[in-house]
């Protein structure tokens, strides 16, 4: 069959699937559209798909005009695009995702969680016993400036205590906290594709700088305001921040590690499981923002009641991630 | 689909850089009224062009920034199928990589190595840039009248002659003579427009004479 004759036979065939795309596209313009029943669509739009695929593999086994296979390739692809596309699951389930999907990728993926939390606390906690031990290791992690600033902030000498603020700068700090904590989260998760080796860096290297100046500020008897300041969003913050590392040494294990599958079909099953954790952890930087903005920065309340509700904080993510999902997953 | 190598690609990048640092002064200009709290939102604002603006128009924009429909690019799924959040989020996330160190050198090398022209955080996300093609154009052969064709001709070749009989009227007229003279060994006294001719002959006119 010559490809004048193919074009024409067919020509009503192609003309009902274009409509029938332009229905599904929500153009719903087409001279032809207006007819088309949602019921005829479900039933024999398959079929049509199948039946223009047939027409493009005819097409080229004959060697009909670049032209025309171009169009029915089109023709197939807008087709396969309706068929095969996933639906945005994401907004669809947001109270899923808190109540299950969360909580049970945490506990899921405890071995990585637990990686990234030894990679981060433990250089921390080395690190604050050799500042106790030798203070001014302090200085190799933290250059002298950058101390000196955050001593002036924990002061309890500074009769304003360095952080009661205008509400205004708690709006500042409050954006400050969320464009610099939740960017290093998404470092700390990217940084997992180079074999992980970015993430046990990031990871690291926030636990040393973290170590040191808690550290530090113990041994001179600034404790009492900077323990009480960090006190209520440490919860989140460094939980949000080891559940990043995870996330990314999920990845990182996967490139090291792919087993049966290809190196980057591995990567992208893990990193397509680590994104719960992802949004989980931008969630749980976002609060810790706000309670650093807005809760820990406040001086009316004493010091006790800011430690109480630390710890209440504290235990209820760790009751959130024992408990949730239990069941469902 | 054809996918998309690193120059328009980067040129895309930059268009949508320019678009993100206008909305970027034009929001500094006026949080600037707003003093701290206003400094608090444009960092907050900040946030979300570098994280976000990417992710939100590939998912809800036919899977391109305004840069990337500029130039007539898309990011899909490596089936073909429009990418989704998590394709998005991914291959966004991981541009921190591909961006490493402050030029894209990572991303430039993975696209030139990869035979799909994916940076690292296409191949993670297993998404393509492709260039969303429409060809709207009609075919030129139907102006030809049909010209018989009797010299025996493989498949191949035939093919080769619907095509040039297709793209001719988009050909300056020296091109179009110069490739159909190619011809003169295989077809006698050849020149464009009864190349066409033949060409229209092949598609539609052979049965009838």
């Amino acid at each position: 069959m010559n490809q004048g004759a193919f074009e024409s036979q067919n020509a009503s065939t192609w003309r009902a699937y274009d409509d029938w795309i332009r229905v599904l596209s929500g153009k719903r313009t087409g001279p032809d559209a207006q007819g088309v029943s949602l019921k005829e669509l479900a039933t024999e739009f398959p079929a049509a798909y199948r039946k223009i695929c047939h027409h493009l593999a005819l097409a080229r086994a004959r060697r009909y005009s670049l032209e025309l296979e171009n169009r029915l390739n089109q023709m197939a692809l807008e087709g396969h695009q309706h068929l095969y596309r996933s639906r945005p699951q994401l907004f669809g389930s947001i109270l899923r995702f808190f109540s299950v999907s969360f909580p049970a990728a945490f506990r899921r993926e405890w071995r990585c969680l637990l990686i990234s939390a030894l990679a981060f606390y433990g250089p921390g906690l080395a690190m604050g016993l050799a500042v106790q031990i030798q203070p001014e290791l302090a200085f190799s992690v933290v250059d002298a400036q950058s101390i000196a600033q955050i001593e002036t902030m924990y002061d309890p000498a500074n009769s304003a205590l360095g952080r009661e603020r205008q509400s205004d700068t708690d709006v500042y700090m409050f954006g400050f906290y969320i464009y610099n904590n939740i960017s290093i989260g998404f470092q700390t998760f990217a940084g997992g594709l180079v074999f992980g080796l970015g993430t046990l860096f990031y990871l690291c290297f926030n636990g040393l700088y973290i170590g040191t100046v808690a550290s530090h500020l113990t041994s001179i008897e600034y404790s009492h305001t900077f323990w009480s300041f960090v006190s209520g969003h440490s919860a989140f913050e460094l939980t949000g921040i080891v559940i990043f590392g995870g996330a990314g040494l999920m990845m990182g294990y996967a490139a090291i590690a792919p087993g049966s599958r290809s190196r980057w079909h591995a990567i992208r099953d893990r990193a397509v499981e680590g994104l719960p954790l992802v949004v989980g952890g931008t969630l749980m930087l976002v609060a810790a923002a706000f309670v650093e903005a807005f809760w820990s920065s406040t001086t009316w309340p004493s010091a006790s009641i800011k430690y109480a509700v630390g710890g209440v904080l504290w235990l209820s993510v760790g009751l959130y991630f024992w408990l949730f999902g239990r069941h469902e997953s | 689909m054809p996918v998309a190598g690193l120059g328009s690609r980067s040129l895309a990048w930059l268009i949508d850089a320019f678009i993100k640092s206008l909305a970027l002064t034009a929001l500094a200009v006026v949080l600037e009224l707003l003093g701290e709290v206003g400094g608090g939102l444009l960092l907050i604002s900040m946030f979300a062009l570098f994280w976000l603006y990417n992710v939100l128009f590939e998912v809800l924009y036919h899977g391109a920034t305004p840069g990337k429909r500029v130039l007539g690019l898309r990011v899909l799924n490596a089936n073909g199928t429009p990418v989704g959040w998590r394709g998005s989020m991914i291959r966004n996330l991981i541009r921190f990589v591909d961006a490493f160190p402050g030029t894209y050198a990572v991303g430039c090398v993975a696209v030139l190595l990869n035979e799909n022209f994916q940076r690292l955080g296409d191949s993670a996300a297993g998404t393509v840039v492709v260039y969303d093609v429409r060809q709207e154009s009609r075919s030129a052969i139907e102006g030809a009248e049909p010209v018989e064709l009797r010299t025996v001709l493989s498949l191949d070749e035939q093919q080769a002659i619907v095509s040039f009989g297709v793209r001719a009227n988009r050909l300056n007229s020296q091109r179009a003579e110069e490739l159909a003279s190619l011809l003169e060994p295989v077809i006698a006294n050849v020149d464009s427009s009864r190349l066409a001719g033949h060409a229209s002959w092949l598609m539609s006119g052979r049965s009838s004479s």
